[in-house]
């Protein structure tokens, strides 16, 4: 399929922008001109139309089928929520309108908080965080000014880390100025209790957990480890990515967690849109609250609302404005038509994931023996063993039968991992329709190993060469001189010529 | 009672049930301890249907004063400039609007063509070798850049200008503590920054941000602040206005080592605030040390060209905490709308747009000053979009008396910057008329003074 | 192509799967079989510079796949004198030949006696079945 640039003309363009006779026309000062005009594509409407409708049948959405990805909560994006977020009431409202003329933007962030602040069973949050990574960062940030307020930030400088944890949580921390003291998962799944033990002390600042973990299982011994941390005066921070499985069936604020993210993408409906946009609210108990970022969204005693920038104790402003606005839109609208139904939805998505874990147990390798949570972790461990036939076999076979793949090779404690979350939405028969496939796939891998290794077949590409991606990096389109595919010539110019 | 997002029978449950081997739902729940529990339901207000949901949003939505209610001349990092149907029309497209993060190629070549293509946009606009597929917004992407001169450079301070936008700084300075960075302030003069000082203050630094055309509006020497960054061996960091760069020139061809910026303007409304897109776009030397993903070109087994998520071994979910950023949702979607706004703008609409904001701006310029007896704050500095007026009064009091003829004139420069309290801060778009700046003059000849 | 599985006796092991080959005062340093098979097709180097110092147990560089990132372990002390240009330009001859042409970096020793607590070939066979 050409790019974009590939189908440009000179000389066509789409936009048309107003032009007003006798307006002075003031020149930029020479020195600061553009010399040479970018490269962008030259194009009327209707190709631009039929470019990206092209783009899009080549891509795979929730819309198009079943999409279990580990983790992520890949569940349905209702449709009336694009309606919603396009009212100009909320689409061309600008963040700096005086608040008189945004009160109904600010009640409806005001509303969220309080909704977040009953599922989550804290006091206080902030909507400005961006996406769940943001969410742990601004999370680590409190737990730093709360231990500078007492005197013990320098005492205070590890987060414990389950080695269970998604990449996010270490790298978090480090960019949050802490060390990383991991911990081990036990036989059954749960944090490994001795080595929490001898790692707790006085210079842990924080727990960083998700419950259920990543391997779908809740941790059975989640109010000892509370006793633990707290014990230590070290507090507790809750990752939210998989909250799906819990929602009004057990809190986090109830398990013990002092801070929360919450991850509007995954449980409240956000659609992905490709790798983003998402949100990541904080939940705070309330002796946090005064370290928020800034500014605050409050309801006044008059009944109005705002925003309150009067925080001595902030930790800053993490991002611009209060927080991605059309995402609280999504989000909101999503928890006001599930109200307190919030719990079926958990229960539905916890059922889902047991039946499919039931189903599909004898055929891979089941690292851990217990009921799981929204989602389940299995190995393909035995396949390789047998068949030489890897969790990447596996999920580039699963695409010629319809199905986006489940997350692999994570968490990295289970070898050949498949990590499978079907989410709420969807029904028996595409539950039975995916462990179908993938029993399929157990025996094509003793009987025909060749289709899995030379698999995907049916896709708009075969396998990509990954390797030739990372050796030869190619980030751009290089214009005349973009490389033929496949050749080994090496783009020289597509290095922008250096300013003085 | 079923929900419309929810699909089980009775009949279906209890299936799964039996297949399971448990005799109820609760009975998936065994594992969480009773003193965890939920005792009770959760205290929300009941369930909405579509409809009473449609009904209940409008109503939120009315309360608010939008561009659509009011004739707007706010900008300050959001601007109301024309959002083509056609951006509607791709990013409501299923397959891309709920499609996930490109990890599995095979099933996702129209996202990772179109980040692809976005980069290759982006490096056009800057002057630069490679793009990110985006980051938060303009503010966090500033923070990113502090992070790459860190570790490209060893050193422990960057400097940023005064004349760069307030939520840019703030968010510099509250990622700084936990980056080991110390943040440097050079303060503007009479609008904008002297290079001199700049050079001065970037000693020992391992960047230096300006923002071009910065938080007044006003064009910085830009050039001569690269120049004073790279003498001092800082690597200079560009935070540009996207749709200024059809007129003014790319940054990578005036000596900046990173260009970073607010990608909103191109494509995105100003839906209070979020979400939009940061852009971040480097030199070559710095593609190791960029962070969040970046998609590269390769072929597949049938040799046939395609696209795949690369250098991944920087991200969080391999390098864990070695990684160049935490990064992992970012804002692909209106990134796309972005590709799709510059495709629907071509090059020469670039230019005619900076044209026409250049030419209505100095239009409303003149006529703030002759009309409405307005005093520019910096009537010397050449301006793209914006600049800045004393309104001869306090500022927040004149939006408000405005606004009851129904036009926001500007946003109220005070809150951020000592001695303008009476200073507006105001920004014309390629969306106001002639007419409008004449009733803006009218409006404020009334309430001004 | 990768190479077959091999441990050659001319060199001592490191427990971090990085082996050193001892040269009177000098010694050139690699990773082994075991760890190339582990990350899979190399695609990048990132050596030390030239005269910079490596420390025994401590890292001195990186090498990654396309999915993996490894810290290269220095097995024994000394100063860089020499960096591997064919491993920079092209990382995948670890994978072929991780003993020969594969070699990393060449150091001079900053302490010999540091040999004795490496691993001969047996030992680190043996520590290879017990993981």
């Amino acid at each position: 399929m050409k790019l974009i640039y590939e189908r440009s003309q000179p000389g066509r363009r789409a936009s048309a922008i107003p032009r007003y006779e006798g307006l002075p026309e003031p020149e930029v000062p020479e020195a600061l001109r553009r010399r040479e005009p970018p490269r962008l594509p030259e194009v009327p409407e209707f190709e631009l139309v039929r470019h990206f409708t092209e783009l899009s049948t080549r891509n795979f959405g929730v819309d198009t089928g079943f999409y279990p990805l580990g983790s992520c909560t890949m569940k349905y994006n209702p449709r009336v929520h694009e309606r919603l977020v396009a009212l100009p009431g909320f689409a061309s409202l600008h963040p700096l309108q005086e608040e008189d003329g945004a009160q109904g933007a600010l009640e409806l962030m005001w509303r969220l908080q309080e909704i977040l602040a009953e599922v989550t069973g804290l006091d206080a949050v902030s909507l400005q965080p961006a996406a769940g990574s943001q969410g742990e960062l601004t999370g680590l940030m409190l737990v730093r000014a709360f231990f500078a307020d007492r005197g013990e930030a320098e005492q205070r400088r590890k987060v414990v880390i389950p080695d269970s944890a998604h990449g996010t949580n270490p790298a978090s921390v480090t960019m949050a100025g802490f060390e990383v003291t991991p911990v081990a998962t036990d036989a059954r799944g749960n944090v490994d209790l001795d080595d929490l033990r001898a790692k707790v002390d006085e210079h842990t600042a924080a727990l960083m957990l998700t419950n259920p973990s990543t391997l779908g299982l809740f941790d059975e011994n989640i109010v000892e480890i509370e006793r633990i941390f707290h014990g230590a005066g070290a507090l507790m921070y809750y990752d939210g990515a998989n909250l799906n499985a819990v929602c009004g069936i057990s809190r986090p604020g109830d398990m013990g967690f002092d801070i929360v993210h919450i991850n509007l993408h995954k449980t409240f409906s956000q659609p992905h849109g490709g790798g983003g946009p998402g949100g990541g609210p904080i939940a705070v108990r309330g002796m946090l609250e005064r370290f928020l970022p800034v500014p605050a969204v409050v309801r006044r005693e008059d009944g109005s609302f705002g925003l309150d920038y009067d925080r001595p104790h902030t930790i800053g402003r993490v991002r611009g404005f209060a927080g991605p606005f059309g995402v609280f839109v999504r989000a909101y609208a999503f928890m006001r038509a599930y109200g307190p139904r919030l719990r079926e939805m958990s229960e539905t998505a916890v059922l889902n994931a047991n039946y499919l874990l039931a189903r599909l147990k004898e055929a891979y390798e089941l690292p851990f023996d217990r009921l799981c949570m929204h989602e389940f972790v299995l190995s393909a461990r035995n396949l390789k063993r047998e068949h030489g036939i890897t969790a990447l076999d596996v999920a580039k076979r699963l695409m010629d039968y319809g199905f986006h793949p489940p997350t692999i090779y994570f968490p990295l404690i289970v070898p050949e991992a498949l990590m499978i979350e079907p989410t709420e939405t969807e029904t028996k028969e595409t539950l039975d329709a995916f462990c179908d496939a993938m029993l399929a796939i157990a025996r094509e891998a003793a009987e025909s190993p060749e289709l899995l290794k030379e698999a995907p077949h049916t896709r708009p590409v075969k396998r990509l060469d990954e390797v030739r991606a990372a050796k030869h990096p190619i980030v751009k389109y290089g214009f005349d001189a973009h490389p033929e595919p496949g050749s080994e010539a090496r783009p020289v110019a597509t290095e922008a010529p250096r300013g003085s | 009672m079923t929900h419309p997002y929810l699909a089980l029978t009775d009949a279906d449950r209890e299936a799964m049930l039996r297949t399971i081997g448990v005799a109820s739902i609760e009975e998936l729940f065994r594992d969480v301890p009773a003193e965890v529990r939920l005792d009770r339901e959760l205290a929300l207000e009941p369930p909405l249907s579509e409809q009473e949901l449609s009904a209940h949003l409008a109503e939120l939505a009315a309360r608010n004063v939008d561009t659509t209610r009011e004739l707007s001349f706010l900008g300050a990092g959001i601007y109301d400039h024309y959002v083509p149907a056609v951006v509607d029309a791709v990013l409501q497209r299923g397959e891309l609007l709920t499609a996930y993060t490109p990890y599995q190629p095979e099933m996702s070549q129209g996202v990772l063509q179109a980040i692809f293509e976005y980069q290759t946009a982006i490096c056009e606009l800057t002057g630069m070798d490679v793009s990110n597929a985006s980051g938060y917004d303009g503010t966090t992407v500033t923070a990113d850049a502090c992070y790459i001169a860190k570790h490209a450079t060893g050193r422990t301070r960057v400097v940023v200008t005064e004349a760069t936008s307030p939520q840019v700084r703030q968010v510099v300075k509250t990622y700084a503590p936990g980056f080991g960075l110390e943040v440097v302030e050079v303060p503007h003069r009479s609008g904008t920054t002297d290079p001199d000082e700049l050079r001065a203050a970037a000693e020992g630094a391992a960047a230096v941000i300006f923002q071009q055309p910065n938080v007044f509006g006003c064009l910085e020497p830009a050039p001569e602040l690269a120049a004073a960054a790279n003498d001092a061996e800082a690597l200079p960091v560009a935070h540009v206005d996207p749709l200024s760069l059809g007129v003014l020139e790319a940054p990578g061809r005036y000596g900046a080592a990173i260009a970073v910026g607010e990608g909103q303007a191109a494509g995105n409304f100003p839906s209070y605030g979020g979400p939009h897109y940061g852009f971040l776009a480097a030199r070559r030397e710095f593609i190791r040390r960029m962070p969040g993903r970046i998609v590269g070109e390769t072929v597949d087994a049938a040799g046939e060209r395609g696209y795949v998520l690369t250098l991944q071994t920087r991200e969080q979910h391999i390098r864990r905490e070695k990684a160049t950023s935490n990064i992992t949702t970012n804002q692909t979607l209106l990134a796309l709308g972005g590709l799709v706004y510059l495709t629907w703008l071509g090059p020469q609409g670039l230019r005619e747009l900076g044209e026409t904001c250049l030419s209505l701006a100095a239009y409303a310029r003149q006529r703030l000053v002759e009309r409405a007896g307005l005093e520019l704050l910096f009537p010397e500095r050449a301006t793209f979009k914006e600049f800045a007026v004393r309104v001869g009064r306090n500022a927040r009091e004149v939006v408000r008396a405005a606004r009851a003829h129904g036009v926001h004139p500007g946003y109220a420069l005070g809150r951020d910057y000592e001695g303008m309290d009476d200073v507006l801060l105001v920004a014309v778009t390629e969306k106001r008329t002639p007419a409008e700046i004449d009733r803006l003059a009218d409006v404020l000849a009334e309430v001004a003074r | 192509m990768a190479a077959a599985e091999s441990y050659p006796d001319d060199v001592r092991y490191h427990p971090e799967h990085d082996w050193a080959r001892v040269e009177d005062d000098e010694a050139v340093l690699g990773i082994t079989w075991f760890a190339q098979d582990a990350l899979g097709e190399l695609v990048h180097f990132e050596p030390p510079e030239v005269g910079a110092t490596v420390a025994k147990d401590a890292s001195y560089g990186e090498v990654e796949s396309v999915k993996a990132v490894s810290e290269l372990i220095a097995p024994l002390s000394g100063e860089v004198i020499e960096v591997n240009q064919r491993v920079v330009d092209a990382p995948e001859t670890v994978n072929e030949d991780p003993y020969g042409e594969g070699w990393l970096v060449r150091i001079r020793l900053a302490d010999p006696a540091e040999v004795d607590a490496l691993l001969d070939v047996d030992a680190y066979k043996q520590l290879l079945a017990e993981q």
